[in-house]
């Protein structure tokens, strides 16, 4: 490739970037919250992520005679996968919290290494797709170029997503009480707060998040093993950037990764993954609490 | 001398012998456990030592693995400089990258650590030209005077007794004193005069130097090198052996490789569930025995102590 690209080819890119950037989004989403409230980096994001993909193909196929079956997908899948995160939490997490960081780092791997056993002995090793639903099937022309319709639809329900739990966050007791956690959570329990409780809601929300991704990703990828590991350091990428723990932080810092991955990709095919990192690198160095976070107290 | 010592000697008195048996499966599985143990054992200098949580060790071990490759395949040098190299060029990327992470504490300490780390592996994977990307590099045979599997045996026993008598000179001595102060509380470290940060950085170069020595013996050992070896999934595997042998003793960590080495070599024969395996393990260590094998059998030995 040379230097000349017309332009219709560089904004279809960048819409590339931006459906990326909205899956990046949801995942990032949930794993932000978690580490804002539990103060747990969660390497088992991505499993969840990829379990929320299986369960998906598993409900369409399930309900393969009905037509909204890709909306049932989308609604039931991620709720399984919820559930299993708040069983996760409330039986083996939880014992986990009294001890370092390092202890719960690592448990949160040994479920990467379970669950995508658990994924490989349910569903095998084949890749396995989800057709778009009827709707959204096909493309559009902008400017000469065909862009698919399912990736105008993510492009467009990501902020509406973010905008609805920024509400959520703003408005709702549970908002106001997840917003307090990460900011003090001792306090927080000591004005009578059910913090076990907020605890379990807030991993089954960031699990719910991550599923949800998923689901939404299968129609445009293969779901494979190995989706959960090639996800999860995108995930911490955009959580460092944007910081960790902050809500709009994790929205723009996807809306910078997804772009300059697609565009580095164009210019510099091969060094379009280092500028990712090497993003993540000056934003850690300069400021380790991210665009928008703000620095962690300790 | 101290218990620990005898141990040691001990240890290596009965690895010594293991070529003897003739079993071409203890000779292979003990050399890839003395490899990983050295590497873990610098990784816990870090951890267990110094209190810092690198989640980018697989860099070093993967520097340590191309600059033996590079240098044997592509410049042709001998064996001896290629290795000695590798040790160089691991602590001189340790002091680099370290310079930077020694600045951050706890989480975000580990996030730079891995950040740094998946950069080495992008250039090892992308930079076709030089390491071959994703094909690695092949044919990496054994040096002329240690060319059989029982010599490299021995030669990887030679380098990892002397690099462990090191790293333990170096966790008894002043300054594994310091170490083990700032890892208990690094604030007050600084109070009493102590350039902490300068400490920490030591400490990193003399892991990056030890775990590019692994990973020098270990391209040298396996034939061939891929970018997979400077991945992120190793730095957790390295990890994982720390505590499962326990990172609050020297000699843990090798534990730790062993009992996963030998457990990963045994149960692919019967299934192809290993991930799993090694998750229950390791949740079964996190629940139960924090302080992993080591510390649980001191624990033990303590308690039937005490109850003489």
């Amino acid at each position: 490739m040379g230097i000349g690209f017309d332009a219709s080819f560089v904004f279809i890119q960048l819409l590339n970037g931006l459906t990326n950037a909205m899956f990046i989004f949801l995942i990032a989403s949930g794993l932000s919250i978690i580490f804002g409230v539990l103060r747990i980096l969660n390497f088992a994001h991505g499993s969840l992520y990829m379990l929320g993909a299986y369960m998906t193909h598993q409900c369409v196929s399930f309900f393969i005679n009905s037509p909204g079956r890709f909306w049932l997908a989308v609604l039931i899948a991620p709720l399984t996968v919820a559930l299993l995160g708040g069983v996760i939490e409330r039986t083996l997490l939880r014992r986990l919290y009294r001890h370092e960081e390092l202890i719960q780092l690592l448990f949160t791997y040994a479920l990467v290494l379970i669950l995508s056993d658990f994924a490989r002995f349910l569903w095998g090793v084949d890749q396995l797709s989800v057709s778009r639903p009827p709707i959204l099937k096909g493309a559009v022309e902008i400017f000469g170029q065909y862009f698919p319709k399912y990736n105008i639809f993510i492009i467009l329900l990501g902020p509406c997503i973010a905008f609805f739990f920024w509400l959520l966050m703003l408005r709702t007791r549970w908002g106001r009480m997840i917003r307090a956690a990460a900011l003090d959570r001792e306090t927080l329990g000591a004005l009578g707060v059910n913090v076990d409780r907020l605890f379990t809601v807030v991993f089954i929300i960031g699990s719910w998040l991550a599923a949800l991704g998923g689901a939404l990703v299968a129609p445009v990828t293969t779901i494979r093993p190995g989706m959960d590991v090639e996800i999860i350091i995108n995930a911490f990428i955009v959580v460092v950037i944007g910081g960790m723990g902050s809500f709009w932080g994790t929205f723009w810092g996807a809306m910078i990764v997804g772009p300059v991955y697609a565009m580095g990709i164009l210019v510099f095919p091969r060094l379009s993954i280092i500028f990712i990192y090497v993003i993540m690198i000056l934003i850690l160095i300069t400021r380790p609490w991210g665009l928008l976070g703000r620095p962690l107290e300790r | 001398m101290s218990r620990e010592d005898w141990v040691f000697i001990a240890i290596i008195v009965i690895i010594a012998v293991i070529p003897l048996t003739g079993s071409r499966f203890y000779i292979f599985l003990f050399t890839d456990i003395m490899i990983f143990g050295l590497f873990a054992v610098s990784l816990n200098l870090l951890i267990g030592y110094t209190g810092l949580v690198s989640f980018g060790h697989a860099a070093y071990f993967g520097i340590g693995c191309y600059t033996c490759a590079l240098l044997i395949k592509k410049a042709s040098l001998p064996f001896g400089i290629a290795f000695a190299a590798t040790g160089v060029f691991g602590a001189a990327s340790a002091l680099l990258i370290g310079f930077f992470c020694v600045r951050l504490t706890k989480i975000y300490f580990a996030m730079l650590t891995l950040a740094f780390s998946q950069i080495v592996w992008a250039i090892v994977f992308k930079w076709n030209a030089l390491t071959g990307g994703d094909t690695g590099i092949y044919g990496i045979d054994f040096p002329k005077f240690i060319d059989s599997k029982i010599r490299y045996f021995y030669f990887t026993l030679a380098i990892v007794t002397v690099s462990l008598f090191i790293l333990r000179k170096i966790v008894s001595s002043p300054f594994g004193r310091i170490l083990a102060t700032i890892r208990d509380n690094p604030e007050r470290t600084e109070f009493i005069g102590i350039n902490v940060k300068l400490f920490q950085l030591i400490a990193f170069i003399i892991s990056g130097f030890f775990s590019a020595i692994a990973g020098g013996l270990f391209a040298v050992f396996n034939h061939s090198v891929f970018p997979d070896f400077a991945h992120w999934p190793v730095s957790a595997e390295v990890l994982i052996m720390t505590l499962l042998g326990g990172m609050y003793s020297f000699f843990g960590p090798m534990v730790g490789a062993g009992v996963l080495l030998y457990l990963r070599l045994e149960s692919t024969s019967y299934t192809e569930y290993w991930p799993f395996i090694l998750g229950t393990i390791l949740c079964i260590i996190l629940f139960f025995a924090p302080g992993g094998i080591v510390g649980f059998i001191q624990d033990r030995i303590a308690r039937w102590g005490s109850s003489k």
